[in-house]
């Protein structure tokens, strides 16, 4: 657990990174808190979703699956906890499962490293989240939702580069092999 | 023993963790009209099953009861029969009461027009035993005021006269006994002549001259000339008339139903009684003859007036 190693695929070898004890946890807190509490004197950071670029770069960076979709889990319940009443647990849980699954596992086979692929996989990501979140608001709260709209395309757009510039600030977390 | 592969591993647990959520979410979420979303989920999951069931259980009650459980259906069917026949039977009963009724509303009416004449109700209890005669034995007799010779009509016409009297019973000879008769008229000529029986159902007229025209449907009532019956009482209607010398041959259906005879009046006088109105009037819906004196089975047999010699 302490170092980095390699998987070893037909043709390519991807590193699958270890970040310093209780990094991981510091960091989920800390975007949690944050998600929760700027919004309250700068309402415009709502367009930002923390927890999400939490969960797309942990799951690009380890690289496994089960790991990924059990973070994004635990961190899509913390947001739905600190989201309200309104919320019910496990709005955000199926997002962010989602996307942990499928970020750990396209991480696992592809090189996430470069700052465009990191940006575009992070739009992807915003907007897989959005289809999901979508669905599970008009079938099972049965709430009309636009699947997309301008708006939100600027929010893919906002977080996709605030993202970029975060992960490599979140480079630093990681262990040195 | 197989290992499973690490992604399938993963996929497992991501199929886990969602359904967890989900059912997490379903067990939070209310909807407005149809309780929380995992009742929602649960009934609209268990009731395809519970209707087949229904449905299957349906169907094997039926072959069960249709096919196999019949002891109790014999059973049914048999106390349905019985009551069946009862209900027949009861049915049978109050059409022929209800028939009675309209008679003996018949005669009643003929009564209430007839206040002035004396006449009694009888209920015809017996008939001649033979083709040859055509006599009716009534339950009136000498303690009723009856005698020999008296008429005897229904509101729809002449029926007979009385030929014994006995102390609680009289015999009737009808009008269309070989011996019988009575004295007749056509309404339209005026012409005069008996009508008399011929052991058929119709009667003949026997002394109409051949050169007096008669119509066929021309009315036929009595002419009081026999000092029996009081003038114009409906004798019949003229059916057939043949030429003849030196009298025709004319044919007359009787007026009253002389074959259906349950209800007479035996009138106590011979004074004349207007009866062109009543005999349009009283006839069952039948055709019966309508004798009356209303109240039940005895009701014929009730005096309509007080008896007195004719």
């Amino acid at each position: 657990m302490n170092d980095t190693y390699e998987l070893r695929g037909a043709e390519t070898h991807i590193e699958v990174h270890k970040f310093f004890p209780g990094a991981i946890v510091f960091v989920v807190i800390v975007a949690l808190v944050l998600q929760a509490v700027v919004p309250v004197y700068f309402p415009s950071f709502r367009i930002l979703d923390l927890p999400l670029l939490i969960t797309i770069y942990f799951g690009l960076s380890r690289r496994n699956p089960s790991t990924g979709l059990l973070l994004g889990m635990v961190i899509g319940l913390l947001q739905d906890s600190l989201s309200g009443a309104t919320v019910p647990l496990g709005f955000y849980g199926i997002g962010k499962t989602c996307i942990g699954y499928l970020a750990s596992s396209i991480g696992a086979r592809l090189d996430t490293e470069h700052p465009a692929a990191r940006f575009a996989l992070i739009m992807g990501f915003f907007v897989t989240q959005q289809a999901i979140l979508v669905l599970v608001r008009r079938l099972l709260l049965a709430q009309p939702e636009p699947w997309f709209n301008m708006h939100l395309a600027i929010a893919a757009a906002v977080n996709a580069i605030i993202g970029t510039f975060l992960f490599l600030m979140l480079d630093r977390l990681r262990r040195s092999s | 023993m197989m290992a499973i592969p690490s992604r399938h591993k993963s996929l497992a647990l991501l199929g886990f963790v969602l359904l967890a959520q989900l059912f997490m979410l379903a067990v939070q979420i209310k909807r407005d009209s149809r309780g929380r979303l995992i009742r929602v989920w649960s009934i609209s999951a268990m009731s395809p099953f519970e209707r087949g069931g229904a449905w299957g259980f349906g169907k094997i009650r039926g072959v069960w009861d249709h096919y196999f459980a019949l002891g109790s259906t014999a059973r049914e069917n048999e106390a349905l029969r019985i009551e069946n026949d009862s209900l027949k039977l009861t049915i049978s009963q109050l059409e022929s009461k209800a028939a009675e009724a309209d008679r003996l509303a018949g005669l009643l009416n003929f009564r209430q027009s007839h206040l002035q004449v004396p006449m009694v109700g009888a209920r015809v209890i017996g008939a001649s035993a033979g083709s040859a005669s055509r006599t009716i034995e009534i339950d009136r007799g000498e303690r009723d005021g009856v005698r020999r010779n008296m008429a005897v009509i229904t509101p729809d016409g002449a029926v007979g006269k009385v030929i014994e009297v006995y102390r609680d019973a009289s015999e009737v000879l009808l009008l269309i006994d070989r011996e019988g008769g009575v004295g007749a008229m056509l309404v339209e000529s005026r012409i005069q002549s008996p009508a008399g029986g011929t052991g058929e159902p119709l009667l003949a007229m026997k002394y109409v001259a051949a050169d007096d025209k008669v119509n066929v449907g021309e009315k036929v009532v009595t002419s009081g000339m026999d000092k029996i019956f009081p003038r114009d009482i409906p004798v019949g209607t003229v059916k057939e008339v043949k030429p003849g010398s030196p009298f025709k041959q004319i044919l007359v259906l009787p007026a009253a139903k002389l074959d259906r005879l349950e209800e007479v009046i035996v009138l106590l006088t011979q004074a004349p009684i207007e009866f062109s109105k009543e005999a349009e009037t009283p006839s069952s819906p039948a055709g019966n003859p309508i004798p009356a004196n209303s109240g039940g089975s005895n009701a014929a047999s009730a005096p309509i007036a007080k008896a007195g010699k004719p």
